[in-house]
């Protein structure tokens, strides 16, 4: 518990984060009737005048954290449908050209179910298998590409494992074939510099939520030079140059710009600040026995870390963490008990992937919350171990895997 | 998920937790369930010279359902002849323990555990 509010120690910022003070002042500013609340759309009145130039100044904002033009990006609802719009209307776009697409098992699930929805319309998908670290193999990406491919969908920053993929090698690769390259940039924004100016990138997804802006809100990079086309997936009003109707949200469209602002100034100190929180977890339970780190080390955003404590199963570990906000990649909530396909997918042993607990830390944790977090882990795995008949094996020097379990 | 009361106690503190030796005539042992399901159950009773078991423990792997399943179930199987034990359903565990439908399969698993043991120690003695 964190002793000042009674409530959980908050280490789950890759789920969400809070909006920050300075944002929520700016975001009132546009609500209520004495506000800016006008139609950025309407074209006859000061109302309207006054609400595009936020909108406007916000797009600027966001433009300006990654290094793109103003006129690049596309406000949406968050990173999902950014990712729908790319991906289905890039695939829809030059469906004529090829209807092959190629994405990575580890992906994002708007990734993956987008994809999964131009299957059934006919369309073909590879998905690649992550080396064991969790990144992409170049070679193997190249060797998948294709004459017919379209488009190639690979996330920046992973949600669960936080690994960094080298999106500059693989939009090279992508421009040599002439194939549109999709990078969702959810996790990544704000956490790692980049320039879209000099970056192969064609098409890249943003969430507000995962910054300290509002959640419900997000954007869509659209290269302009080369031109990258879409087909709109939501029709109306003609907004966003005809790529997504509805009218703007100003104050969710304010409080994004205003979170990307902050982002971009405070970002190179907050991540040294948050990789010496990492640190500093990691110090405190790296000598215990049988914990291991998922994803590359080092290729690895600031603020993730992923770790297996093995012989432990998640979700008993998070009931006996009640007093931490953190997440499991063992899905035992669902009737299927199926562990997290991203750990799964870097061949991960069953146990393990059932013995994952994501830490993801931020901008308001403090070194008393690390502290207090490593004793709670500690104490909560080894009464968990005690109580595991796995563990008890273990220790006797069974070899887990060559007895022959009956699945249920 | 939010847990039932009853189910919070067990997981707070288990009874019966340990290891008897399974190689003891008077030992049955079950080790059911699997890693790769995300649960792994061993229950095992101590039975003396008139069927009636005298003693029970557990160890388990798995989420706080399963662990309240378990540790329910030893207390309960204690005092008990092998046929009572036996008779032991599920059903009554997911009741006393109000268990929401997607964890019923935690207590499938613990009666599944006191079968097994059961079986073994008859094997022992057939």
């Amino acid at each position: 518990m964190n002793d000042k509010t009674n409530k959980p120690i908050y280490l789950d910022y890759s789920a969400t984060t809070p909006i920050d003070e300075r944002v929520v002042t700016e975001m009132i500013k546009y609500m209520g009737p004495e506000g800016v609340f006008g139609n950025p759309a309407s074209r006859s009145h000061a109302y309207g005048w006054t609400a595009e130039k936020a909108v406007e100044q916000a797009r600027q904002h966001i433009a300006d954290l990654v290094g793109a033009d103003a006129r690049e990006i596309i406000f949406t609802s968050g990173a999902t449908e950014s990712d729908n719009l790319a991906i289905k209307g890039s695939a829809h776009f030059n469906k004529k050209r090829g209807q092959h697409i190629i994405t990575c098992k580890t992906e994002h699930k708007a990734v993956l179910d987008s994809c999964r929805q131009l299957e059934r319309e006919g369309f073909e998908v590879t998905y690649l298998d992550p080396e064991a670290n969790g990144l992409v193999d170049l070679e193997k990406l190249k060797a998948a590409m294709r004459d017919d491919t379209t488009l190639v969908s690979i996330m920046h920053v992973n949600n669960e494992i936080g690994v960094i993929q080298d999106i500059e090698a693989i939009g090279n690769a992508c421009r040599e074939r002439k194939i549109i390259f999709h990078v969702d940039a959810a996790q990544s924004a704000g956490k790692i510099p980049m320039n879209l100016e000099s970056l192969p990138v064609d098409l890249m997804s943003f969430s507000a939520h995962k910054i300290y802006g509002p959640k419900g809100m997000g954007a869509l990079y659209v290269q302009r030079k080369p031109r990258v086309r879409l087909e709109a997936q939501m029709h109306g009003g003609g907004h966003e140059r005809g790529m997504r109707s509805g009218t703007l949200a100003t104050h969710q469209i304010v409080g994004m710009g205003e979170a990307f602002r902050i982002a971009n100034e405070e970002m190179a100190t907050e991540n040294e600040r948050l990789i010496t929180l990492r640190n500093r977890l990691w110090d405190g339970l790296k000598d215990m026995e049988e914990v291991y780190i998922n994803g590359d080390i080092k290729q690895r955003v600031a603020g993730n870390l992923n770790i297996s404590f093995n012989y432990v199963e998640g979700e008993s570990l998070l009931m006996a963490l009640k007093d931490l906000a953190i997440s499991s990649g063992s899905a035992c909530t669902s009737a299927s008990l199926e562990p997290s396909y991203v750990l799964r997918a870097l061949g991960r042993n069953d146990e393990l992937a059932h013995s994952s607990i994501r830490f993801s830390m931020g901008r308001y944790t403090t070194n008393q919350d690390i502290d207090t977090t490593v004793a709670h882990v500690r104490t909560a795995v080894e009464k968990l171990r005690d109580l595991s008949p796995l563990w008890d094996m273990y220790k006797d020097g069974v070899d887990i895997s060559s007895i022959e379990w009956a699945a249920h | 998920m939010a847990y039932g009361e009853k189910v919070l106690d067990h997981y707070e503190n288990p009874r019966n937790v340990g290891k008897f030796d399974q190689n003891e005539s008077d030992i049955g042992t079950g080790m059911v369930g699997a890693p790769a399901c995300g649960d792994v159950m061993r229950l095992q009773i101590k039975v003396n010279d008139a069927g009636v078991i005298e003693d029970a423990v557990f160890k388990t792997y798995g989420c706080g359902s399963a662990i309240a399943s378990s540790s329910l179930l030893t207390e309960w199987v204690k005092g008990k002849t092998l046929d009572e034990a036996k008779a032991i359903k599920n059903t009554q565990l997911a009741e006393e323990l109000a268990l929401p439908p997607v964890k019923i399969h935690c207590s499938v698993l613990a009666e599944d555990a006191i079968n097994a043991a059961v079986e073994d120690y008859k094997k022992k003695h057939a």
